[in-house]
């Protein structure tokens, strides 16, 4: 099966830093890739990489047959969306959240799908008047990654979403995720520390001093 | 006319300045050269401008009363710029920003036949126009760039969710337009209260009437509103791309 995203000889540098070296990796559609490390060895910064929110120094990173380059940055991350650590939900309300990225297209909210959503993952839509404020952890953490998925990703980029989350609000994404990767076909690649994760995972991938360890 | 300063009496007020003096000198503020350097520039300044605006006034030329105007204008964009520390291309930005507020507002007035196509009237309104546009597109820029700084996060997720720039800036830049308008709307709603303003000020020193003069400070809080908006609008929405890169980064 060919790639979805295939990275080649990436270098990412910061000055004279280098914080990714040399990084080779073919992702197929459909996969769900686990990555973990110690922190600070760059794991962030290639899920950036991939989201085109930074951009490599060197390198080739080819999205469904065309370098990325070739790509309008903003209809790029609409197909290869990240989510991030602790993310901030923007407005006042969770409809705020949830009709962005209706908004983003010029399209007016589903209802109807944004509802089945909450739904999905234990929220109701009761939720959607509610104050970001007031929400738990765990809800927020749900409803940004709901923002992410209203319009299906290709590749939908996880760093940490679950980090410091409970076992019961864990055990909800996971299972979405799954969801996502097995039912929905939406590629997945997990950032994580989390060791029941680790060892859940399909496919492991190692970031250890800006290197790629593939299958350790 | 009931203006009586003449150049005794602006000597003997010159004492004042010793006030200024004394304070910094007992209290050990370090002002004195500042104060003096001052003071000084206030004075040549002044004169210079004095005659420079008998010598265009006398000529009622169009060319020069125009060229004055731009003179102005750019003054009033080379200081809104040093405001705009880290946005590229400022100086044009702030150039084109007041430039549009300041014509559009002055061909208004003259349309409206509030004021005249003459040096003694375009030049000093000019003048006012300008200088609000640029504190107001000041206030604009030092709001863009201390937005960008601790709404980073917020920016960079409305990125990653495959928000264009103006959707990911937008919030941002109205915030920066308010902060622009902000001091204007609010000398508005205390304008007679508080102060009596420099055109009405002026016009009653100079003998007229208070009803007459309150008529051209009307005039200049409306001017003011439509200058400081235009100006501020036009800066930001020129300004907030500077804050991404090519590849639509956040900088």
């Amino acid at each position: 099966m060919s790639a979805l995203m295939t990275l080649a000889n990436v270098n990412y540098q910061v000055g004279d830093n280098l914080i990714l070296k040399d990084i080779n990796l073919g992702v197929p559609a459909g996969a769900h890739y686990t990555i973990t490390g110690p922190s600070g060895s760059g794991k962030s910064t290639l899920l950036r990489l991939m989201a085109a929110m930074i951009s490599k120094t060197s390198g080739d990173l080819v999205f469904d047959g065309q370098p990325i380059e070739s790509y309008d940055p903003i209809m790029y991350r609409r197909a290869v969306s990240y989510c991030f650590q602790q993310p901030t939900l923007f407005g006042a309300t969770v409809a705020d959240n949830l009709a962005f990225p209706y908004q983003i297209r010029k399209q007016a909210m589903d209802t109807e799908h944004v509802t089945a959503a909450l739904e999905y993952v234990g929220l109701s839509a009761k939720m959607l008047t509610q104050k970001i404020e007031d929400l738990s952890g765990g809800e927020r953490q749900r409803v940004a990654l709901i923002r992410n998925i209203l319009f299906l990703p290709k590749i939908l980029l996880l760093d940490e979403v679950t980090a410091g989350l409970d076992t019961a609000n864990k055990d909800i994404i996971h299972q979405w995720l799954r969801h996502l990767n097995q039912d929905r076909h939406v590629t997945t690649i997990m950032i994580t520390h989390d060791t029941t994760e680790i060892d859940a995972a399909d496919q492991l991938l190692r970031v250890v001093e800006g290197h790629l360890e593939v299958g350790a | 006319m009931n203006l009586v300063v003449n150049n005794t009496s602006l000597f003997l007020a010159a004492m004042l300045v010793l006030v200024a003096l004394a304070i910094s000198l007992w209290q050990k503020l370090g002002l004195d050269k500042d104060i003096i350097i001052g003071v000084v520039r206030a004075v040549i300044q002044l004169f210079i401008v004095g005659y420079l605006l008998k010598y265009i006034f006398r000529v009622n030329n169009f060319w020069l009363t125009t060229a004055m105007i731009l003179f102005i204008i750019f003054n009033a964009a080379w200081n809104a710029q040093k405001r705009g520390a880290g946005i590229a291309h400022a100086l044009p930005i702030s150039f084109l920003a007041i430039f549009v507020s300041t014509a559009v507002t002055l061909g208004v007035l003259v349309l409206a036949g509030a004021i005249k196509f003459i040096p003694s009237q375009m030049i000093p309104i000019s003048g006012m126009i300008a200088s609000n546009s640029m504190v107001a597109i000041g206030l604009a820029y030092r709001s863009l760039n201390s937005q960008f700084h601790d709404q980073r996060q917020g920016v960079l997720e409305r990125l990653a969710l495959g928000a264009g720039l103006m959707d990911a800036s937008i919030a941002i830049v109205r915030e920066a337009i308010r902060t622009g308008m902000s001091p204007t709307i609010d000398s508005a709603k205390t304008v007679g209260l508080v102060s009596l303003p420099g055109m009405m000020s002026g016009l009653i020193f100079a003998g007229v009437d208070p009803v007459r003069a309150i008529k051209y400070q009307i005039m200049v809080t409306f001017m003011l509103l439509s200058a400081t908006s235009l100006g501020s609008i036009i800066a930001c929405y020129l300004a907030y791309r500077n804050f991404y890169n090519e590849q639509k980064q956040l900088k």
